[in-house]
């Protein structure tokens, strides 16, 4: 294991006051770093110092830190959650850059994701695609079947699982070059889709959940596969084809 | 829900892009299996193109259906890569795109850009003379006239030249779209791989046989 050290960093920083004025990238410097920092951690170290130098501080979300929220997004170095795979923002440390580098860190960049303040940005229109059907109606009036007396088979369980696991970050928009969100709503398609409590509203919930997708105005997935590739929950682009499938299918019925 | 917003819908959108370029992947197997008999006997292609410029099914059916599949694949491209820039009117200030994705996949449009060029060139060359003879001046059927029209193109370097750039174009829009159009219509199982190195191959096969012929009847003259 690497000993911690301090390194020297420059910052380029997407600073924008509210939704309504125009923004601009803003540089500073940041001494006495640890690698054995977050990412995270680096930002809030950073703003300590805008608060000391009277200056306003940078505006990002987080929660949880642990990589389970999706709360925490930033394009860092040109890529969502910066340079490694399979991580969320906060799961990204300091260890990653070396002494002297110049880091950029920019806000989601989507119409559907418009900017509310400095790196925060608005991701409401995933929860509008969401309410539009990613649901199961369930009675919940006492009379509710056991899950477990349905049999499912042990592949579709695991596929709605590892679908399951999108945590809606935004990072296959973020990086899409379409600024698309076939993988998220895909995700969320085949959880359902692939269980037979989903079963039921298969065919609505893909017409609407579609239809929310592009009226929010996302863009036209072209299957470059930079989604999966920058997925921190390793979301398959299998999710997308099958959306396409059941998509097709309910267009027919 | 109105059927009208289900045919304009992004997902419909794409499996029209995906089938448009299928059918056009078929034409461009036809298209070089004919040629390639040029290598091997002129009277086999004079054969062949004297066929396809002469039968009633392929000029008055198949022609067309092709002319529609074409501007069609073109013109939805255009509308999505619009579409698509409108999706992010702020451009990152830094963005890794290599990181993720191959350039083929990201850079759809100026391969098919460059391949609609091509599609102009290769017009003027062989679909307006064609349309010239037949139609225009009304010359008599001359089933041997096919070869030594082909030949007599390929002996500029410059358009050789232009050919084979084009054809490399043609491979890295291929490179993609294949596999593009399978995920598009939703074929992803367990036989994607499989299919995945068939489409790498045909990216690289048609296009070399292109070359080829270009190149054969350049230096064979």
């Amino acid at each position: 294991m690497s000993v911690a050290k301090n390194i020297n960093i420059n910052l380029k920083v997407w600073r924008q006051k509210n939704a309504k004025t125009k923004g601009s990238m803003e540089t500073y410097k940041l001494d006495n770093v640890s690698t054995a920092s977050s990412f995270l951690e680096m930002l809030d170290q950073l703003n300590e110092q805008l608060v000391n130098e009277r200056k306003e501080p940078i505006a990002f979300d987080h929660d949880c830190r642990e990589g389970i929220c999706g709360m925490c997004s930033l394009y860092i170095n040109g890529r969502a959650h910066g340079p490694d795979t399979g991580i969320t923002t906060c799961q990204l440390h300091m260890r990653s850059f070396k002494d002297g580098d110049t880091i950029y860190v920019e806000p989601w960049r989507s119409k559907a994701f418009p900017v509310i303040k400095d790196l925060v940005v608005d991701r409401s229109s995933f929860d509008r695609i969401q309410q539009a059907g990613g649901f199961v109606s369930v009675n919940t009036s006492g009379r509710t079947i056991d899950a477990n007396a349905t049999p499912i088979p042990k592949h579709d369980a695991d596929r709605s699982f590892e679908a399951a696991a999108c945590i809606g970050c935004g990072a296959c928009v973020a990086t899409c070059k379409n600024g698309s969100a076939m993988l998220f709503v895909g995700a969320k398609v085949s959880q359902y889709a692939l269980l037979p409590q989903g079963r039921v509203e298969a065919t609505q919930r893909v017409l609407n959940m579609v239809r929310q997708m592009d009226e929010e105005g996302f863009g036209n997935c072209t299957n470059t596969g930079a989604c999966e590739v920058e997925c921190p929950k390793g979301i398959s682009l299998e999710n997308i084809a099958r959306m396409n499938r059941e998509y097709l299918a309910a267009s027919m019925k | 829900m109105a059927k009208s917003s289900i045919l304009s819908s992004s997902i419909a959108k794409k499996v029209a892009m995906a089938l448009s370029g299928l059918f056009l992947v078929s034409f461009l197997l036809l298209h070089v299996s004919i040629n390639l008999t040029s290598i091997f006997s002129a009277d086999v292609f004079n054969e062949c193109s004297h066929f396809m410029g002469y039968n009633p099914l392929v000029q008055y059916v198949l022609q067309p259906i092709l002319a529609i599949g074409v501007v069609f694949h073109f013109v939805m491209g255009f509308v999505l890569e619009l579409q698509n820039r409108a999706a992010r009117p702020i451009a990152y200030a830094k963005n890794n795109g290599s990181a993720n994705s191959s350039w083929a996949s990201r850079n759809m449009i100026i391969s098919g850009l460059v391949v609609l060029a091509f599609l102009g060139l290769h017009f003027y060359d062989f679909w307006f003379p064609e349309i010239n003879y037949k139609f225009i001046q009304g010359m008599p059927i001359d089933e041997t006239r096919y070869f030594p029209e082909l030949v007599h193109k390929f002996h500029s370097p410059v358009r050789t030249g232009l050919y084979c750039l084009s054809f490399v174009l043609l491979a890295l829009h291929l490179w993609h779209g294949f596999n593009s159009s399978m995920q598009s219509v939703g074929f992803n199982n367990k036989f994607s791989r499989g299919l995945h190195k068939l489409g790498y191959a045909f990216a690289i096969v048609v296009p070399f046989g292109f070359i080829v012929i270009a190149l054969f009847h350049h230096f064979n003259q």
